[in-house]
């Protein structure tokens, strides 16, 4: 049987204004689920269980009243916990972090709530968003709801397995290089990420400033279009949103792929992927053809050199974004230093995991006198080539299409001690972060384990449209069915 | 071949206390990192102008003319280790005379 948390939130949205279900129905589904799954899942780092009953009263009242809310309105969502909350304790998966509860909220957030959506809880993830497996959270992993054993992905593994296990119907993570798109592919769910810029970082706690992306995860691309559209546009808090005019990006969703061009990047498909994503995803370009799109090879010579200039911008941003946490302002403060020097030393010492040390060093390095110039300065010009590769893509092709991840999820701890072979996760992810444009994670079926292969579709800069219409013309096609064992123990 | 880098040096740029164990295992895997991230510079761009931001716009300007209440003292307060008097309280920095 299906659950009202196992469905889609345009499906709740029109149930609640035909009288067939209210929000404090759904909520009531989703805090069901939480109890019967999270024990095993640990997506949430907490859930708002009180909140959320209280809010979803409030929104039915409202729905009683036959006011005319937006889509978003008695949706239950949950948030990555590097997304502030007010009054909600925000830990971004660190202890140096703990205890820390932010006096103001997102404008993601802030948005959704205004719009009457109804907040879950906050989700795990790799510690300051720095991870592939969400190992690196300082309060234990997440499990992949399609086989307890292995990762849901990361950085934003949490929201991933928890809109998987129908534990929430939406949430929102944050992507680097990747983390939305990969743990979306790992936990097959729908994850998107939109231009940089489209969405208003406030209080969207910083990794990589010129990479982060608030992005979604759903059971469905309808939904991703919803929650996007409820969340863009221009904020006068963060300088380097966009002044975009509002539009429902679920309009035209319908309109197929019909003529459409779309390049293949086959360096995606060769040596290190694994067999069962392959297979899914020229399995998916099959189906595209039948649909009526061109498929030729696009070229991205540069590519090859995204994640090693990657790892070098996002370190050397990082380390300048995570100088804040100095034991003086908020968040952990190691106790009887002897000076400040000290005091910040020992704070950032005991408070940060061995990811975020690792990334400070490298970055301090990249940045410090003598290695500026060859390592920082030289990955910038490499980021230069790998947008113009883009663009030359674009002026052939509609959409770029890849796999999301060069493996389906693996086992906990099976690449925690090898930090470049975890890197690795992220190669076909990183080069939309250095470019900045639109891409979707979209499940296009289940490898010989059974565990879900996701599918990439890469737009150009503002093009939302085209790459949601591709994604919701092959999961309609697709009509997959399949949900993890845990939702169907539990359901 | 991994890239040798002084781990004490830059472990006091970036203000990290590390244990000796921490040292020896950051030295050896920064090391192996450094040396796959060097491969940018296998790339010829010496005429290549540097992108530090995907979506540039410049003169970004705030517009106050509808202004906003700003955080009160209180609040942003609220989060401190250690405060005193309205202000964020730290060790002694500079020796008394």
């Amino acid at each position: 049987m299906t659950e009202l948390c196992d469905l889609p939130g345009h499906e709740l949205a029109r149930m609640y204004r035909a009288g067939e279900a209210t929000a404090a129905d759904a909520v009531e589904s989703c805090l069901r689920r939480i109890e019967a799954v999270d024990g095993r899942v640990e997506a949430f780092l907490r859930v708002t269980a009180d909140d959320a009953r209280e809010r979803a009263r409030a929104i039915d009242e409202r729905f009683v009243a036959a006011e005319d809310l937006p889509p978003a309105a008695g949706i239950p969502l949950a948030l990555k916990d590097v997304l502030c909350t007010r009054g909600v304790t925000t830990t971004c998966g660190s202890r140096i972090l703990e205890s820390y509860v932010p006096p103001y909220d997102c404008t993601p957030w802030a948005r959704l709530g205004e719009a009457g959506a109804v907040l879950l809880g906050k989700t795990n993830c790799d510690e300051f968003a720095m991870g592939s497996s969400n190992e690196n959270s300082a309060f234990g992993p997440v499990h992949n709801p399609w086989d307890l054993e292995t990762v849901p992905g990361g950085s934003s593994g949490g929201s991933a397995a928890a809109v998987a296990a129908g534990e929430a119907v939406w949430a929102l993570g944050t992507d680097t290089g990747g983390s939305v798109r990969q743990p979306a592919a790992l936990c097959g769910v729908v994850g998107f990420k939109p231009t940089y810029g489209l969405i208003s970082r406030y209080g969207l706690i910083a990794f990589a400033s010129s990479l982060d992306t608030v992005g979604t995860f759903t059971r469905g691309v309808r939904d991703a279009a919803t929650l996007v559209s409820a969340i863009a546009g221009k904020d006068r808090l963060d300088a380097t949103s966009l002044l975009t005019e509002p539009r429902d990006l679920a309009d035209g969703l319908d309109g197929g792929v019909a003529g459409m061009r779309i390049g293949v990047v086959r360096e995606w498909l060769g040596e290190g992927v694994e067999p069962g994503v392959k297979a899914a995803v020229e399995a998916a370009i099959e189906r595209l053809g039948r649909l009526g799109a061109t498929f030729e090879d696009a070229a991205l010579p540069h590519a090859d050199f995204a994640l090693s200039a990657y790892y070098i911008l996002a370190p050397a941003e990082c380390s300048s974004n995570l100088a804040r946490y100095d034991g003086v302002r908020y968040g952990h403060r190691a106790a009887d230093a002897v000076d400040v020097i000290d005091l910040n030393s020992r704070t950032r010492g005991e408070g940060f995991g061995d990811e975020v040390k690792r990334r400070i060093m490298l970055g301090t390095y990249a940045l410090s006198a003598g290695y500026y110039e060859a390592y920082y300065g030289q990955a910038q010009k490499v980021r230069t080539l790998v947008i113009r590769d883009f663009e030359a893509a674009y002026e052939r092709f509609d959409l770029l299409l890849g796999p999301t991840s060069p493996t389906t999820a693996f086992r906990i701890g099976e690449k925690a001690g090898d930090p470049l072979a975890m890197y690795l996760s992220d190669i076909f992810t990183i080069p939309s972060n250095l470019a900045g444009n639109p891409s979707i994670s979209v499940p296009c079926g289940l490898d010989e384990k059974g565990l879900p292969v996701g599918l990439q579709l890469l737009g150009r800069h503002l093009d939302e449209a085209t790459v949601l219409r591709a994604a919701h013309a092959l999961e309609q096609d697709l009509g997959l069915t399949a949900r993890p064992p845990l939702v169907e123990e539990a359901a | 071949m991994p890239v040798e880098i002084d781990v004490d040096h830059v472990a006091r740029l970036a203000r990290l206390a590390l244990t000796d164990e921490e040292r020896e295992r950051f030295r050896a895997q920064l090391g192996v990192i450094l040396e796959a991230a060097e491969r940018v510079r296998e790339v010829a761009a010496e005429d290549v102008p540097p992108t530090a931001q995907p979506v540039p716009q410049t003169n970004v300007f705030r517009n106050d003319d509808d202004p906003w209440e700003s955080l009160p003292q209180e609040e942003a307060l609220a989060g401190a280790p250690e405060a005193e008097d309205g202000r964020f309280k730290v060790p002694r920095i500079i020796e008394a005379e």
